[in-house]
């Protein structure tokens, strides 16, 4: 029995002795953070992304608290919550929230492998980021889509996935929180994070090649060849052609879709458009074709 | 004209490969084993081939059924390599179904669950082998009789079997004893130990692992292999000088307890691990002075456990210990960076 | 004799000299002339002509874009077609000047006798007047790297020049350039070379050769000490152990003088050397001596399957094409074009691409050596971390790079590498250890300036 005694009473007395040196310990090393932090990081989704520019959702959180204590929370938006999110953290914070329009990442290439026939043979490490180093990549297109997927490898929401048969892209836009890593992975800034638009819709260029018509038009059959006359049709001025090619800027676009029309090559696409003409944009359409073989 | 191929520099590769590695060590273990036929006969035929099946079959197995065929090493040598250095650490009667259960572990256990090749902290032979001492402590130290060259002889077989003394036990019995003598002069000379003709003495010290007993053959592996420039002198030679020398100074200072230095480095499994286990790619460290600490640590753990420990043979455990500490030698141990010399006209 | 050579790593790929000994052909003049406006480090060119001027061989055609830029002459005579953009080494399309070929006329200031002009006969020369007429020259290196001669010949003010190295080496396999330049042009060579000390303001000149060409070190040797003996200058030809890389800047001084360069940005005129490639030293010869611009060059077109492969005299400008039908036209099958050797050249994507300053050879690899080998999973032999001559660890910048972690990779010294390539050529494993460093390199380099950029005061 004394020995029974005897281990109880040492090893109870060392738990005490331990418990007693944790709890000052914590008292005296504590560090204060304010409470809204914490609230307010329960609220943020927890996915760490990076998106909002910040590492985690801690910083974010800790961001938002100071951010509300000088008076404003402008410029703090949480992609992957959305503007429900961010409308309860400023309920919690007592601050007003501007609204801000859901976006997208979009692919602005359609240089598919049937309109951009390949013309070298890359061998070595399948990465963008290498390919883009050894030159203009498989295409005669320097600037297009290489396909090697450095955009899928960055996105943590598995939103978008190559397509094996175009060889391009495609974009989930119910997974994707526009949080902008494929955008700033890609090697030639062809991902852009556009406004989703109303019902989803959204008009784009889908180009980004700055050599001259003719040379672009040998290295891929849907590129833009900056001839301008979307720009004349556009009643809205939303589309500049700089550096032979067209952009249209999705916060003057009114999705009217005369540019879709005028386009030659069939190089401007409307997304999520019911189909009330044949014209899909993915593959030259009959005018289009007609035009190219009198030119 | 067809099309262009392009790529990033550099566009020319030298001839090396890991297949013209792992078969040029699986070359440089021949002489040992050619000298394993002479002393062990049969037994040590059917026990290597039955290790380096086992591996290659359990890798493959591996291979297709977890990994899902991610990467197909099975004909690069690498598991068939395992699978001999496994079958020279074992005493040539252990019976097939350890001999399968080792190559599960050292496989299994040692390699893949780490992901594979290139991925293991230990060496997955010798992991095979400490797996087998401990789990199976008498078969594994349990030696065939001398002469029985043509037969298979299953330690279970008591008449065939032989739990007999080898060198180490003999020196690390003296080191303790009072009459130390007694135990040292059953040593054998040292012409013996390096050709390993005292297999074949009738005193019956059939006793060693199938590749441990003929030091000249393993001698001549590592010249082969570093003609091939497959390995370089650092380990083995850190290794070896290491417990040389200290050997050599234990010896000074009480020769009657110790045995000498050359007979040390010439028993037991020593110049096998220095020479074909420590070196190992994978397990070993990347930069020259580290490999050079990574075979001084070894030597003084060899002799640490084979004087002082509970088993004769210490090498085994010191090369493990010394690969978990391979990581940390990488981290701090770096190659001299260009321009870091002094100016000098 | 103690064969000197760098001190840290090198690897000793196949030589493949096939046109060691194929005397220098004079290559016809193409129909169309190209010219990229950017053949070399710095801002590119800036054009002063348009469509339709006449030129002719020697007339400037840009000017200098900026401090660090050099400008280019016309190598032909005809008329400008257009100012447009073309594919070039690069494999991107860049600004380039297409002429026309018409005759074959020549700027009346050129001197194109034969006389050998030496420097004692030209009292008049400063080392100020040298630099000048190298700078309006265009003269940039033409080992390859292209940087503009002389900025090198005015080091910093923190920095002494103490002597002039000539890089003969021709490390690199296939290459036989320099070598038939060296055999063929050696009086003009030394001049160049006297001419270079003189502009830098030392008198310590090294010429460091491979062993595996000894015709050119005896030929050197015996007319150095003709040349420089009863000078005021020292000059050593210097026999070097063949190993790869060692053409390399940092890795010749460290062979020739025992002095290694520390990590950048330092260069090697910080240990006092200036290297400059024999081929530059024969343009500087003519550029100061002949009032001849750069518009020509040796270039080695080579190739195991090329039926006659040989060494040229190039105008600037030709296409490839016409240079490998001389050569007997594209081996059947598949193909890499590279602008440089197997070891650091580049893969064209077109063989329309124009030879340039740099283009010092075409290489043609085929078949199976023209593929790159299937990798496997890392071995962790070490033998990378040998050859490494920069006294790095590939395997794990490599690692560190193809996981993004730039803080450790710049730690471990990325930056230090020179690209040269003999980890990967060493690799047991075929791993794509120089693609991802270079990639790591970049970035990290990137992230230097602009943590510098931010960090500098504003003006």
């Amino acid at each position: 029995m004394d020995f029974i005694l005897t281990a109880v009473i040492v090893l109870g007395g060392i738990g005490l002795i331990a418990a007693i040196v944790l709890f000052v310990c914590s008292k005296k090393f504590a560090v204060y953070e304010d409470p809204r932090i914490g609230q307010v990081n329960e609220l943020l989704p927890g996915a760490n992304c990076g998106g909002c520019g910040f590492a985690g959702c801690g910083g974010m959180a800790d961001a938002l608290v100071k951010g509300a204590d000088s008076g404003s929370i402008d410029g703090l938006n949480c992609p992957v919550g959305g503007s429900e999110v961010m409308g309860q953290v400023a309920d919690l914070l007592g601050m007003a929230i501007a609204n801000s329009d859901p976006m997208v990442a979009v692919v602005r290439c359609n240089g598919s492998c049937t309109l951009r026939p390949k013309v070298n043979e890359y061998s070595g490490l399948r990465t963008c980021a290498a390919m883009n180093a050894c030159g203009a990549g498989e295409t005669a297109c320097g600037f297009g889509c290489l396909g090697c997927g450095d955009c899928v490898e960055a996105c943590e929401f598995d939103a978008i996935h190559i397509n094996p048969e175009s060889g391009l892209p495609e974009v989930d836009e119910d997974k994707c929180t526009a949080c902008g890593a494929c955008s700033k992975t890609c090697p030639r800034h062809i991902i852009e994070l556009r406004k989703k638009g109303p019902k989803n819709r959204r008009v784009f260029v889908s180009c980004v090649n700055k050599d001259k018509g003719a040379v672009a038009m040998k290295a891929c059959k849907a590129a833009c060849i900056g001839c301008g006359k979307c720009a004349k049709e556009c009643k809205f001025e939303a589309i500049t052609v700089e550096g032979n090619v067209a952009y249209i800027d999705f916060n003057k676009c009114r999705l009217c879709k005369k540019c879709v029309e005028a386009c030659p090559t069939g190089a401007i696409h409307a997304v999520n458009f019911p189909a009330s003409k044949p014209a899909a944009p993915t593959e030259p359409t009959e005018p289009t074709k007609a035009k190219e073989e009198t030119a | 004209m067809g099309k262009l191929i392009v790529s990033l520099s550099p566009h020319a590769h030298g001839t090396d490969s890991v297949e013209r590695n792992m078969y040029g060590v699986i070359i440089a273990l021949l002489p040992a084993l050619l000298a394993s036929f002479w002393f062990f006969g049969l037994g040590s035929a059917v026990v290597c081939l039955t290790s380096v099946v086992a591996c290659v079959l359990f890798e493959w197995a591996i291979n297709r059924f977890i990994f899902g065929n991610r990467q197909n090493t099975v004909l690069d040598g690498s598991a068939a390599l395992t699978g001999l250095l496994l079958g020279m650490n074992l005493p040539s009667n252990l019976p097939l179904w350890i001999i399968v259960i080792g190559a599960l572990f050292a496989i299994g256990v040692g390699k893949m669950t780490f992901g594979g090749l290139g991925q293991n902290i230990f060496n997955p032979a010798l992991v095979g082998r400490c797996v087998l001492l401990v789990a199976f402590p008498a078969q594994m130290t349990t030696w065939p009789k001398a002469g029985n060259l043509l037969v298979y002889p299953v330690s279970s077989d008591p008449v065939d079997g032989l739990t007999g003394a080898t060198p180490l036990s003999l020196m690390k019995q003296a080191i303790t004893s009072d009459e130390p003598q007694k135990y040292l002069d059953q040593l054998p000379s040292t012409l013996d130990l390096l050709l390993g003709n005292h297999v074949n003495a009738a005193g019956a010290l059939g006793a060693g692992t199938i590749g441990e007993v003929c030091a000249l053959a393993l001698i001549i592996g590592l010249c082969f292999m570093l003609w091939r420039k497959i390995i370089t002198w650092h380990t083995p030679v850190s290794i070896i000088g290491t417990v040389f020398v200290v050997s050599g100074l234990m010896y000074l200072i009480d020769p009657a307890h110790y045995a000498s230095p050359v007979q040390v480095i010439l028993s037991g499994g020593l110049m096998l691990g220095a020479i074909f286990m420590a070196t190992d790619y994978v397990t070993s460290p990347m930069t020259h002075k580290g490999q050079l600490i990574y075979g001084v640590c070894i030597g003084l753990l060899t002799i640490v456990i084979r004087n002082w420990g509970a088993y004769p043979e210490g090498m085994s455990f010191a090369i493990l210990i010394m690969n978990a500490f391979t990581p940390l030698i990488n981290n701090y141990v770096k190659p001299k960076r260009f321009g870091e010399v002094p100016a000098k006209q | 004799m103690n064969i000197r050579t760098f001190r840290i790593g090198g690897i000793h790929p196949e030589e493949n000299k096939l046109t060691h000994e194929v005397a220098t052909q004079v290559a016809p003049l193409p129909k169309q002339a190209i010219f990229p406006l950017s053949q070399h480090i710095g801002a590119p060119a800036k054009p002063v002509v348009q469509k339709g001027d006449k030129v002719k061989v020697g007339t400037l055609l840009a000017e200098a874009g900026g401090f660090v830029s050099a400008p280019i002459y016309s190598s032909v005579s005809g008329t400008v077609l257009k100012i447009d953009t073309a594919v070039d080494a690069t494999g991107y399309r860049k600004p380039v000047i297409i002429i026309n070929v018409e005759g074959d006329e020549w700027e009346e200031t050129i001197d194109r006798s034969d006389k050998l002009e030496t420097v004692g006969a030209h009292p008049e020369l400063t080392p100020e007047e040298i630099v000048n007429r190298i700078k309006t020259a265009g003269v940039v290196g033409m080992g390859g790297a292209c940087f503009p001669t002389f900025i090198k010949l005015c080091p910093p003010p923190t920095a002494k020049a103490e002597c002039v190295i000539i890089n003969a080496v021709e490390c690199e396999p296939y290459i036989t350039a320099d070598y038939r330049l060296m055999m063929e042009h050696a009086d003009e060579i030394l001049v160049g070379l006297e001419l270079l000390m003189k502009g830098a303001k030392v008198t310590r000149g090294y010429i460091g050769i491979e062993t595996n060409k000894p015709a050119a070190i005896d030929l050197l040797t015996k007319k150095c000490a003709e040349v420089f003996s009863a000078s005021e200058y020292t000059v050593e030809v210097v026999p070097l152990k063949q190993r790869y890389p060692q053409g390399g800047e940092k890795q010749l001084v460290d062979a020739v003088i025992r002095r290694q360069v520390p990590a950048p940005p330092a260069i090697p005129v910080n240990v006092g050397a200036i290297v400059q490639n024999v081929g530059t030293a024969f343009a500087v010869y003519e550029a100061v001596m002949k009032h001849k611009p750069l518009f020509e060059r040796y270039t080695t077109v080579t190739g195991k399957r090329l039926e006659k492969p040989g060494n040229f005299l190039v105008r600037m400008g030709t296409p490839m094409q016409d240079l490998i039908n001389l050569c007997g036209g594209m081996p059947e099958g598949d193909n890499k074009v590279l602008a440089g050797g197997p070891m650091m050249g580049k893969a064209l994507t077109s063989i329309e691409v124009p030879i340039c300053k740099g283009t010092n050879s075409v290489t043609i690899l085929s078949d199976d050596d023209a593929v790159r080998q299937v990798p496997q999973s890392c071995i962790r032999c070490g033998k990378c971390v040998d050859v490494c001559p920069m006294g790095l660890e590939p395997y794990l910048l490599a690692k560190l790079s193809s996981f993004k972690q730039w803080e450790r990779a710049e730690k471990e010294d990325v930056v230090s590498c020179i690209e040269c390539g003999s980890c990967q050529f060493t690799c047991p494993a075929h791993r794509p250890l120089l693609d991802n460093i270079r990639q790591g390199k970049s970035t990290v380099m990137g992230i230097i300036r602009s943590r510098a950029a931010a960090a500098a005061p504003k003006k």
